[in-house]
């Protein structure tokens, strides 16, 4: 019976809310810009892979390596269009 | 939504004029489609299908008849620029001609004709019976559509958005621009922007998992890569503009701020945005270009393509880069020296990769046996110049040079000496190349030069002043100028070139008829090329591959015909087919109505499209249809006849 229960579903689920809940606090307390921001950005990562492995179940199949290469090269253009966008719009402006 | 506003712009003689024409065109359609009753053949064989080279077709057709319109709006604007002080168009009109030109152009013309390209070619290359998701597949294309009736019925329908295809604010924000037109310009954006992100998810998973037994990455041919690194492109940069059309339309109709003046909002930032997807934009219409050129130049050369490895490494490179370079759009925002530095030497480096695919196409001419057909044609007349093309964009990626060229003509000249070669000539050479695969015949060589020539000439007779005017200091989308700027002379020479241009179209839409008309029934492969598709029966049969071929080694095509070895050689068995999808074809129509409600704000007529969506959607997540089978005596019965006439359907 322990192979039929879909454990990682159940794990993922309960994580995904708690991560929910974690990143809405920054609403409900009244903590400063650069610890909600933190607070946010961490939860957010989390969520991400949770969502990927727990749900999505990347890492599990024979492409597997194709699936990390490919989200790891759209998580390389994220972080430099936000870079870029920061270096653009606040810091070179 | 009052009928004021509605048919307001239909007081304008012109557009009034051309209303009329759509209205008869369209009954004129609708009466030979009911005489000759083929209202249930377009339907079911078209309208519906699910088979990517009918897809395919139905793209090309749409990006065509949407080139004949934007290629009217730049008739319009060189005739209004030809001489001085014209009154042909008044500011206004002229401000919605730049921008539906622009916006027609990129996103309806080669947009689709790109992916009308893929779809044709991709899977018969890597020997696949159709794409992996076959009604997604006809839901992006319907989604295409809705975008495009979108933006063309806008000047009809309450005006033409009119802030540059760009569409940057806070001119098209709502307290400069009022009225419905940019609304226009968001949703039909937005719309067609869903269809090609999934065209693009769909392609990299056909590319991934549908591949022919032994046919490993590097052994596909280069089109086929070059389609696999733009899906990629398009799955990492249309997320960017749905996201920022979100944005907009927020800000036009439910009064965010984010790109307003006041409040916190920051105007550049949708500037910033846009060309963040905007950029990478170019490199998807451009690198499915690179693809066409490598495969037309080694079928034309009779040699295989010089430096396959060094091709693909190239296309893996700009891939990357085409995301570091998005800023040099708008060097003159007021950037810091780090920032324009920065972006600057990311742009130079882009001429490296792409110089390393000009010499290789050059290498593998050199002791080619060329022969002169129409795709290579558009092949060679593109490397010449496309790289005054691209040298000038070298010289607008320098910062400090670029303030004194930027926004000038000299620009519209550059950005046009890339995209008409690089993407206009490489559609058409594609065009002309796989037309076989389709229909079993091939255009009109003679036509097809001649239209390759007026087109050539003429593109240079157009476009080549603009480099002097734009140094001159001739701003673009400036509706007129006075006599004493002196810029009389080279307009009316470009706008000689645009009737030119304008030849040149009628002559390839001509030609459809013509071969038609009096082409030559020829049998498979008539061009002797190198690769995949080519080894299937043309027309090719709507299963494609009677057996799927096994592949050892790259133009596995060439040598099994120089070893006379049938690839299709093999035990026939079933084939597993897709049904035909209504569904997606009345979603599409149901977003079309969605978005055209939605600019116009009348929300409950929108919502209820809205959930006519949504419920097509649900529909189709519980929808049982297992597809069907065509069984092994009508696969032989219909590879007996193809046999017989020399690859013929249906020859009698």
């Amino acid at each position: 019976m322990a192979e039929l229960f879909p454990k990682e579903h159940v794990v993922g689920f309960i994580g995904s809310l708690v991560l929910t809940f974690a990143a809405l606090s920054v609403v409900w307390l009244d903590v400063s810009m650069v610890v909600g921001m933190i607070i946010l950005l961490v939860t957010a990562l989390i969520q991400a892979a949770v969502q990927l492995m727990l749900f999505m179940h990347i890492g599990e199949t024979d492409d597997k390596v194709d699936i990390w290469v490919a989200t790891l090269f759209a998580f390389g253009i994220g972080i430099v269009t936000i870079i870029g966008s920061l270096l653009a719009m606040v810091w070179g402006y | 939504m009052s009928f004021d506003a509605i048919f307001a712009p239909l007081s304008e003689p012109m557009v009034f004029g051309t209303f009329i024409g759509i209205v008869v065109a369209s009954l004129a359609v609708v009466i030979g489609l009911t005489y000759f009753k083929k209202w249930g053949w377009l339907y079911s064989e078209w309208l519906t299908t699910v088979d990517h080279k009918r897809i395919g077709v139905m793209y090309i057709f749409v990006a065509i008849i949407m080139l004949f319109r934007g290629g009217v709006d730049a008739l319009l604007m060189r005739a209004q620029t030809a001489i001085p002080e014209n009154g042909l168009l008044n500011s206004a009109h002229y401000n919605e001609i730049f921008t539906t030109h622009g916006l027609l152009m990129i996103l309806f013309v080669a947009m689709p004709f790109v992916i009308g390209l893929m779809n044709v070619a991709v899977p018969l290359q890597i020997g696949a019976r159709d794409v992996a998701f076959p009604r997604l597949n006809l839901l992006s294309f319907w989604l295409t559509v809705a975008g495009a009736i979108l933006i063309n019925v806008s000047f009809i329908f309450g005006g033409s958005p009119n802030a540059g295809w760009t569409g940057y604010f806070p001119l098209s924000g709502p307290e400069y621009n009022p009225g419905v037109g940019n609304n226009y310009y968001a949703w039909s954006i937005q719309i067609s922007g869903f269809g090609t992100l999934m065209t693009g998810i769909n392609f990299i998973t056909t590319i991934m998992k549908m591949r022919a037994p032994g046919m490993t990455l590097m052994k596909m041919p280069m089109f086929t890569w070059s389609i696999l690194i733009t899906s990629l492109i398009i799955t990492c940069a249309f997320p960017v503009i749905t996201v920022t059309m979100a944005m907009m339309t927020l800000d036009r109709q439910f009064g965010t701020k984010f790109f307003a003046m006041s409040d916190g909002g920051m105007d550049m930032l949708y500037a910033n945005l846009f060309w963040v997807w905007g950029h990478p934009e170019v490199y998807i219409v451009i690198l499915p270009a690179f693809g066409i050129f490598s495969e037309v130049i080694a079928t034309f050369s009779r040699k295989n393509l010089f430096g396959y490895g060094s091709m693909v490494a190239a296309m893996v490179v700009i891939s990357t880069l085409a995301f570091l370079v998005w800023a040099h759009h708008f060097y003159t925002m007021g950037h810091g020296v780090l920032t324009n530095g920065v972006f600057s030497i990311t742009t130079m480096l882009i001429a490296v990769p792409t110089g390393v695919k000009i010499f290789n196409w050059l290498l593998t001419m050199r002791h080619g046996k060329i022969s002169f057909t129409t795709p290579m044609l558009y092949a060679l007349g593109f490397i010449p110049i496309f790289t005054i093309g691209g040298v000038t964009g070298v010289m607008l990626a320098m910062a400090s040079a670029d303030y004194q060229y930027h926004n000038t003509l000299f620009l519209v000249a550059h950005f046009h000496y890339v995209l008409i070669p690089g993407t206009v000539f490489a559609l058409f050479a594609g065009y002309h190349y796989w037309w076989p695969l389709i229909w079993g015949f091939r255009l009109n060589e003679k036509l097809g030069k001649a239209a390759f020539w007026v087109m050539a000439i003429s593109f240079n007779v157009a476009f080549f002043p603009m480099f002097i005017l734009g140094l001159d200091g001739y701003a673009r989308r400036m509706y007129t100028y006075s006599a004493a700027t002196g810029y009389g002379p080279l307009s009316m020479v470009s706008f000689i070139g645009a009737l030119g241009l304008a030849v040149s179209f009628i002559l390839v839409a001509y030609n459809i008829y013509y071969s038609f008309r009096y082409a030559k029934r020829e049998g498979s492969d008539p061009w002797d090329a190198r690769s995949l598709e080519w080894c299937v029966h043309t027309p090719a049969p709507n299963y494609n591959f009677a057996v799927i071929p096994t592949v050892t080694r790259l133009d596995e095509f060439w040598f099994a015909k120089k070893e006379g070895r049938d690839l299709q050689a093999g035990k026939i068995e079933d084939i597993h087919m897709p049904n035909n999808s209504q569904s997606a074809f009345w979603q599409g129509i149901a977003m079309t109505a969605w978005g055209f409600f939605f600019v116009w704000a009348e929300w409950i007529p929108a919502a209820i499209f809205l959930v006519i969506t949504l419920a097509f959607m649900l529909y189709r997540s519980f929808q049982k249809d297992d597809g069907y089978h065509i069984h092994v005596a009508e696969i032989e019965e219909t590879e007996r006849r193809y046999d017989e006439n020399g690859g013929l359907r249906g020859a009698k």
